[in-house]
C-alpha cells in the first residue's frame, strides 16, 4: 500500500510552489520583447460610438499601436459566440445578437471595450489611452428587467423587448390541475441577488504570434483552455486549432468567472499578429468588477400547492433572469437547464412547471458563478418550503421529511427532465439535525433572549446536478459542444508517470487528487506521478473545469487510461514471465503469475515496454502511453442538509452566524482534506451571498459596487468555523462512484442563512428579507414590524 | 499613477519649502489614502514630498494633562503607546481599530487628520477630545479645523506637526463599520473633559465629522447609556448611500453613543 | 530615472525606476520576484503583503522610492531551501490554501501577527486578517493554519 491512494488526506503536491512564491500565474510570465496593453473602456452604459479618434494616442511616448472596433471589423473578426442554444416556448431559437470583441458602432455596458493601446509599458499604454477622443452619443440605459421587457430602450436594436428567450419546462396542465385540488397554496416572490465573482487573481492574458510558423500563442487565466481555443479560434478569429496554442498556467481562482471566452483574449491574440510582438494585459481589480461576468440576478414568483396534510402537489415558478448586455459563453444555460431542472429538489412534488424569460440589460453579461442556476433553484425551493411550513403551521423539519424522496425511490425520475441516480436525503438531514443539536435549539434561543439577542435556526435540504455532463443529454438540450473529458496516462521507462488531463486546476487540488487515483491504480507513490494540465499543445483535448465535473468526468477518463495501461502491461508481463495473460494479476504495483511466486514490479514492465528486447512485438506496440475519453452516463447528484444558527443584535440589525453545519453526500471521497476545503469555500460564498454581497447598478448603468470599498467580500471575521461532514451514497453513474463537491457549499447554504434570520425575526412578525441580509435591511425589517405592531 | 517627482525631506522646513517650490506639491505621510488616490488617477500632483525621514515629526509626549502626538506617528505606535494607553485609553483603542494591521503599520495621525476623510476615525477623536492641531504656522482648535469632507482650514503648504489631546476624565470610541470598506459607517467618540461633555460623530455626516449636540445635552445632565440611546437623532445632513440610509445612520449614532458611554464607564 | 536600492531577503538590490513605481512593481517587474501578488487596486486584498523593516505592509500602497535603503522580506525568502518555514508548513499541513494567489500575503501577514502576538486566539487571528482577502478557503483552514503555525513557532 502506498498510503497515497483513494481515501487518504494526502497533503497537496501543489502547495510547495504556492507557499514559496513560485506559483506561475499569467501575470508572472514575461515573454521576450513583450509589450503591454491597456483597454479603453466605455464610461457609459449605453451609447453610440460616433467617432473614436486615436490620432493623439498613437503619437504618445512608448506607444506601439492603437486599435479600435472598426479595425477588427474591417479584418472580418467574428462575434463572440454563445455555447448553448435555448429555444422559446414556440420552438423558435433564442435571440443571439452580435458581440464584437471591441465595440463597434455602439457600447452596451460600462466597461465595454472601446480600444486597445499597446505600448512599451503598462503606464505608457494607460497614459496614451487618456488621449483617445471618443464621441459618445449617450443613450438612455436600461438596467432593471421590468423596464427592459417593456421595450422602449433596446440594448440590441434587433431584439424586441430585450427578451433573449422565453422558455418553459414541465407540464403546465398537470400543475394547474394540482393547484385546483390543493388545500393550501403558498406563494413567494424572491430576488436572487446579483453577485460579482471576485477570484483573487484578476484576469490576465499574454498573446504572441510567431511569424516563422504563423503560430499564435495565448496565455490566459482560464478554467478551460481548449474551450477558449475552440471558441476563439473557430468562431472569432478563424484560426485553426493546429495554429493556436492556448495555455492556462496557474490560475488564481475561477468560480465560473474564468470559464468564458472574454473579449480581451480575442483582442490580444488578433493584435499580436499586427504588432509582431507579445502583448500582455492584466486587469485592474476595478476592471474585474466591471467586466468579469457576474452571477445570479433572478426575480421569481413561485407557488406551491399542498394537500391538507402538507404533501406537495404541485409547483409553479416564473422567473426573469438578467443576462446582461451580451450572451456570454454559458449565459443561456444557467437560468434554464442548470436551474429549473432541479425544481423537484429533494421532494416528491409530482407536478412542476417553470417558465423563464431572460432579458438583455445595459449591464455586464451574467453567466455561471459557483453553483450556476442550482443556488438560485435551491434558494427558491427552500425559502418556499420554509414559508409553507410557517403559513400552514407545520414544523419545517416535519414538512421536509414527509415530502422527501426516500432512498428506495432511486433512480428517481423528476417531472423536470432529470433522473436522480442515487441519494439519501433523509439520512444527511438526520445527521445534520443531530450535528447541529437542532433539538436543543429552543433553549439556546431563550438563553440568547436573556442577553437581548434574537436567535434563529434555519434549514436547507438540497440536491444538485453536476459532473457536467452526458454529452448526448446536453446536446439534446442545446449545448453546442460535447462535455466529456479526456486523459492521457504516459508511463515513462523508469516507471514514473505523467498524466495529461483536459480539466484545469485553479485551487481544487487536482495535482494531488488525480495523482491519488493513479497511485491507487498503479500502486506507486504519488511522488512518482505528475499531473499536467492547461496547455493545449501538451494535453490532447479537454473541456475544462466547471460544474463540479473534474473528478466525476475527468477522473474516470484517467481511470480508464490507467486500466488500458494495466491491460497492456499484463500482456508484457505475461510474455516475459512466460505465462498466459489470463493468469497475470496486478496488485500493489506488482504483476504476478497466479499460483506461482513469479512477480515483476511496475517499473520493470515499463522499462520492458520502452526497451523491448524480450517483448511480444507481434502482438503489441512498444511504449506504455494510453489515452481515454470519458463521457458520463448521467450527471452526478450530490445533496445534503445545511443548518445555520444566527444571533441578531436587534439594536443594530447586525447578524452573527453562530454556527453552520453542513452534511453533504458527495459519494466516494478521494481526499477528505481537499473535499472539506471545497465545502468551506463554497459555504463562504453562500454566506457571502446571503449576508454580504450584492452588485448594485444605478439607473444609468453605473456600477456602484465597483471596488472592495463598496462590494462586501466575506472576510475572516465575518464567518464562523464551519462544521462539515460528508456522508455518502456511492455515486451510481461513474466508475469512481464520486459526485461533484465544488459547488455544494454555495448551493445549499444561502437559504439556510435566510431561513435562520427569518426564524430569529419571526417573533417580531417579519416574514421576508432579501439577500444580502445586511444589518441595515435587518434593522429596517425590525423597524417596520415595530410600526406595524404599534398600528395594531 | 501619473508621473510625478519624488523627494524626501530632511526637516519640516525643507518639506514646506519643497512643496512651495513645486507646481502642485503634496506632502506624503503614510500614503494610505494618497497612494490609492494616485493609483486611481484621481489626483495629479507634480511633486510628492515624503515626510518619512523627519525624525522631529515622530513621537508621543506626555504633557501631564495632555498628550501630544507628533504628526508622523503611526497608528500602531499610538495604539501601543504606554502614555496613550494610560492617559487616553480610548484613543489607543481607536488607533488599534483603524483600517487593517498593514494600514496601522504605515498610516499616521497627521495624514489622517489632514485628509479629513468623512469616514475616518481620528477626526472624531480630535473633535470629541477638543484637541489642538499644531502646524508649522499655528495652533488650530479642533472646532475650527475641519471644514467639510476632505477639507480642513490648512493653507496651501501648511504642515501638521502634531496633535495635542487634553486628557479626558472619561472617553470611549465605538464604531459600526461599513461592511465592505470597514471604514466607519458610524463612529462615535464620547468624552468628558474638564466637566464638559463632547460627542463627535464620524462616518455619518454629509460634511464630515460633527458634534452631536443633542446627545451632548442629554449626557451632560445624565451620563448614562440610556440617556444617549434615548436621543432620537435627526437624519438631516446625514449620508444616504448603498450601505446605509440617513435614518439608519441617525439611529446608529444613538446606539453607538450609548455603547461608548458604557465602555467609558 | 532615479535608482532605488534596498535589501530584499538579505540581498542588496538596485534598479532604475520611475518615481511612480510601486514597491510591488519593483519586486515583480524590476527584480522578477513574482511571489508577491496584486489582487486589487484599492489596498484591501492583501495579496501583496511584504515586510518592510520587520513589519507587514501592502507593497501596492508604498512607492519603491519610499523603501529606499529599507530591509524588505518577501515570501521567497522564508523557506530554507526545500525546507518550509514553520508557518508555511502549517499552511500545507492544514490545507490553508487552494488557488495559492492570496497565500503569500496571508503568510506574510500571519508572521507579523505572531511576532506581535505569539499566542493569538482564533478571534484575534480572524480580526488580524481584516486586510487579507481569500475567495477559496472560507478562511476556516487559514485560521487553523495560523494557529498551528503560531504554536510551532512558540516551540
Amino acid at each position: 500500500m502506498t498510503g497515497t491512494g483513494i481515501g487518504a488526506s494526502v497533503k497537496r503536491v501543489e502547495d510547495q510552489r504556492f507557499l514559496t512564491g513560485n506559483g506561475n500565474y499569467t501575470d508572472d510570465i514575461n515573454r521576450p520583447g513583450q509589450s503591454h496593453a491597456w483597454i479603453l473602456r466605455s464610461p457609459h452604459a449605453h451609447a453610440t460610438l460616433n467617432s473614436v479618434d486615436i490620432s493623439k494616442a498613437v503619437k504618445a511616448e512608448g506607444v506601439i499601436a492603437v486599435f479600435t472596433g472598426a479595425d477588427m471589423a474591417a479584418d472580418g473578426v467574428g462575434s463572440i459566440p454563445c455555447g448553448w442554444q435555448i429555444h422559446n416556448k414556440d420552438g423558435s431559437p433564442m435571440m443571439e445578437p452580435g458581440h464584437p470583441p471591441l465595440a463597434h458602432e455602439k457600447v452596451r455596458y460600462v466597461g465595454d471595450q472601446v480600444a486597445i493601446v499597446i505600448a512599451a509599458t503598462r503606464d505608457a499604454a494607460r497614459d496614451a489611452a487618456e488621449l483617445i477622443e471618443v464621441d459618445y452619443g449617450v443613450l438612455p440605459a436600461v438596467v432593471d428587467m421590468d423596464s427592459a421587457l417593456a421595450g422602449g430602450t433596446l440594448v440590441h436594436d434587433d431584439v424586441p423587448n430585450n427578451r433573449c428567450f422565453d422558455w418553459e419546462i414541465g407540464e403546465k396542465d398537470a400543475v394547474d390541475e394540482a393547484f385546483a385540488k390543493a388545500d393550501h397554496v403558498v406563494s413567494i416572490d424572491l430576488v436572487n441577488n446579483r453577485l460579482i465573482p471576485n477570484a483573487m487573481e484578476p484576469r490576465a492574458a499574454i498573446s504572441d504570434f510567431d511569424r516563422s510558423t504563423s503560430q499564435y500563442t495565448l496565455f490566459t487565466t482560464s478554467q478551460n483552455p481548449h474551450v477558449i481555443r475552440l471558441l476563439m479560434g473557430a468562431f472569432v478569429l478563424q484560426i485553426p486549432e493546429h495554429k493556436l496554442r492556448v495555455v492556462a498556467p496557474d490560475v488564481g481562482g475561477g468560480f465560473g468567472s474564468k470559464i468564458f471566452h472574454y473579449a480581451e483574449e480575442a483582442i490580444l491574440t488578433w493584435a499580436a499578429a499586427k504588432v509582431h510582438q507579445p502583448i500582455k494585459w492584466t486587469a485592474e481589480r476595478s476592471e474585474s468588477f466591471a467586466t468579469d461576468a457576474h452571477g445570479r440576478d433572478h426575480e421569481s414568483h413561485a407557488e406551491l400547492a399542498l394537500d391538507k396534510s402538507g404533501k406537495f402537489l404541485g409547483l409553479r415558478v416564473a422567473t426573469k433572469a438578467n443576462i446582461g448586455a451580451y450572451l456570454s459563453t454559458f449565459g443561456s444555460s444557467v437560468p434554464t437547464y442548470l436551474y429549473a431542472t432541479l425544481m423537484a429538489g429533494v421532494y416528491t412534488t409530482p407536478a412542476i412547471y417553470a417558465e423563464v424569460q431572460t432579458v438583455f440589460t445595459n449591464t455586464v453579461p451574467v453567466d455561471a458563478y459557483r453553483g450556476a442556476g442550482r443556488p438560485e433553484c435551491t434558494y427558491l425551493l427552500e425559502r418556499l418550503v420554509t414559508k409553507a411550513a410557517r403559513d400552514i403551521g407545520i414544523d419545517p423539519v416535519e414538512l421536509r421529511k414527509m415530502n422527501m424522496i426516500q432512498p428506495d425511490q432511486y433512480p428517481y425520475q423528476t417531472p423536470v427532465a432529470l433522473q436522480y441516480d442515487c441519494g439519501d436525503s433523509p439520512a444527511t438531514f438526520e445527521s445534520a439535525l443531530k450535528a447541529s443539536d437542532y433539538a436543543g435549539f429552543e433553549k439556546r434561543r431563550t438563553d440568547a433572549e436573556k442577553s437581548g439577542k434574537l436567535r434563529g435556526i434555519g434549514i436547507s435540504t438540497y440536491i444538485e446536478a453536476c459532473g457536467i455532463a452526458p454529452s448526448a443529454v446536453a446536446g439534446a438540450l442545446g449545448a453546442r459542444a460535447g462535455l466529456y473529458e479526456s486523459a492521457q496516462v504516459r508511463v515513462h521507462p523508469t516507471g514514473s508517470v505523467t498524466v495529461y488531463t483536459g480539466t484545469h486546476s485553479h485551487g481544487q487540488g487536482h495535482e494531488t487528487t488525480f495523482a491519488q487515483l493513479v497511485s491507487e491504480s498503479f500502486g506507486i507513490p504519488i511522488d512518482q506521478i505528475e499531473i499536467s494540465h492547461g496547455d493545449t499543445d501538451q494535453v490532447q483535448f479537454g473541456m475544462g473545469t466547471y460544474g463540479s465535473r473534474s473528478l466525476a468526468v475527468g477522473g474516470p477518463a484517467i481511470l480508464n487510461a490507467c486500466n488500458k495501461v494495466i491491460d497492456k502491461a499484463k500482456k508484457i508481463a505475461a510474455h516475459i514471465m512466460e505465462a498466459d495473460v489470463s493468469d497475470i494479476e496486478f496488485a500493489d504495483g506488482k504483476f504476478t503469475v497466479a499460483g506461482t511466486d513469479k512477480e515483476m514490479a511496475f517499473a520493470e514492465i515499463s522499462l520492458a515496454a520502452y526497451v523491448p528486447h524480450n517483448y511480444p512485438i507481434e502482438e503489441i506496440e512498444p511504449g506504455l502511453d494510453e489515452n481515454a475519453f470519458y463521457d458520463p452516463l448521467n450527471f452526478s447528484f450530490p445533496g445534503g442538509a445545511h443548518i445555520c444558527e444566527v444571533e441578531i443584535d436587534p439594536e443594530t440589525g447586525d447578524v452573527e452566524v453562530i454556527s453552520f453545519t453542513a452534511v453533504d453526500d458527495v459519494g466516494r471521497v478521494v481526499n477528505p482534506m481537499i473535499v472539506e476545503g471545497q465545502v468551506h469555500g463554497g459555504l463562504a460564498q453562500g454566506l457571502g451571498q446571503a449576508m454580504l454581497e450584492g452588485c448594485v447598478y444605478d439607473d444609468d448603468g453605473q456600477l456602484l459596487t465597483g471596488s472592495y470599498m463598496d462590494y462586501t467580500m466575506p472576510r475572516a471575521d465575518d464567518l464562523p468555523n464551519f462544521s462539515v461532514a460528508t456522508q455518502g451514497v456511492m455515486g451510481a453513474s461513474n466508475p469512481l462512484e464520486v459526485k461533484g463537491v465544488g459547488e455544494v457549499g454555495a448551493i445549499g447554504s444561502p437559504p439556510a442563512v435566510i431561513n435562520a434570520i427569518l426564524d430569529a425575526l419571526a417573533p417580531l412578525g417579519v416574514d421576508d428579507i432579501s439577500m444580502p441580509a445586511t444589518s441595515q435591511k435587518v434593522w429596517q425589517a425590525i423597524q417596520e414590524s415595530n410600526v406595524r405592531q404599534a398600528a395594531e | 499613477m501619473y508621473q510625478f517627482n519624488y523627494q524626501k525631506a530632511g526637516s519640516a522646513d525643507e518639506a514646506t519649502s519643497a512643496v512651495a517650490a513645486a507646481d502642485d506639491g503634496r506632502f506624503l505621510a503614510g500614503g494610505m489614502t494618497l497612494i490609492p488616490t494616485l493609483k486611481q488617477r484621481l489626483a495629479q500632483p507634480s511633486d510628492l514630498v515624503d515626510l518619512a525621514d523627519i525624525g522631529d515629526l515622530v513621537g508621543i509626549e506626555d504633557g501631564g494633562d495632555s498628550v501630544t502626538i507628533k504628526a508622523m506617528t503611526r497608528h500602531v505606535d499610538v495604539a501601543n503607546s504606554d502614555v496613550v494607553q494610560s492617559k487616553i485609553p480610548a484613543l489607543a483603542g481607536l488607533a488599534d481599530n483603524i483600517g487593517d494591521p498593514q494600514v496601522r503599520n504605515r498610516g499616521t495621525i497627521g495624514g489622517s487628520v489632514a485628509n479629513n476623510d468623512p469616514a475616518a476615525d481620528y477626526p472624531a477623536a480630535v473633535l470629541a477630545l477638543n484637541a489642538t492641531v499644531i502646524t508649522n504656522q499655528r495652533e488650530i482648535a479642533a472646532e475650527s479645523f475641519f471644514d467639510g469632507m476632505f477639507t480642513t482650514v490648512l493653507e496651501e503648504g501648511e504642515l501638521i506637526t502634531a496633535v495635542r489631546f487634553p486628557v479626558p476624565e472619561k472617553a470611549a470610541y465605538t464604531k459600526f463599520p461599513n461592511p465592505a470598506s470597514r471604514y466607519a459607517l458610524v463612529g462615535v467618540m464620547v468624552a468628558q473633559t474638564g466637566g464638559e461633555t463632547r460627542v463627535a460623530v464620524t462616518g455619518a455626516g454629509q460634511d464630515g465629522v460633527f458634534r452631536a449636540s443633542d446627545i451632548e445635552s442629554a449626557l451632560s445632565g445624565n451620563w448614562s447609556a440610556d440617556a444617549a440611546k434615548g436621543v432620537k437623532m435627526s437624519d438631516d445632513g446625514l449620508n444616504t448611500d448603498i450601505h446605509a440610509s440617513a435614518e439608519y445612520r441617525a439611529h446608529l449614532i444613538s446606539v453607538m453613543a450609548s455603547r461608548a458611554v458604557t465602555a467609558a464607564g | 530615472m532615479p535608482t532605488v536600492s534596498m535589501t530584499v531577503n538579505g540581498k542588496s538590490v538596485s534598479a532604475e525606476v520611475e518615481p511612480r513605481t510601486l514597491l510591488v512593481q519593483y519586486l515583480r517587474e524590476s527584480l522578477g520576484m513574482t511571489g508577491t501578488h496584486v489582487g486589487c487596486d484599492t489596498s484591501q486584498c492583501g495579496a501583496c503583503v511584504v515586510h518592510v523593516n520587520g513589519e507587514s505592509l501592502k507593497s501596492c500602497t508604498m512607492l519603491a522610492a519610499q523603501a529606499e535603503g529599507a530591509d524588505v522580506a518577501t515570501i521567497e525568502g522564508l523557506a530554507n531551501g526545500d525546507e518550509l518555514h514553520p508557518m508555511q508548513e502549517a499552511f500545507r499541513e492544514n490545507h490553508g490554501l487552494q488557488c495559492g494567489f492570496c497565500t503569500p500575503g496571508m503568510v506574510m501577514s500571519a508572521l507579523d501577527l505572531v511576532q506581535k502576538n505569539p499566542d493569538p486566539s482564533e478571534q484575534e487571528v480572524r480580526e488580524w486578517l481584516e486586510g487579507n482577502l481569500c475567495r477559496c478557503t472560507g478562511y476556516h483552514n487559514i485560521v487553523k493554519s495560523i494557529l498551528a503555525g503560531a504554536e510551532a513557532l512558540r516551540g
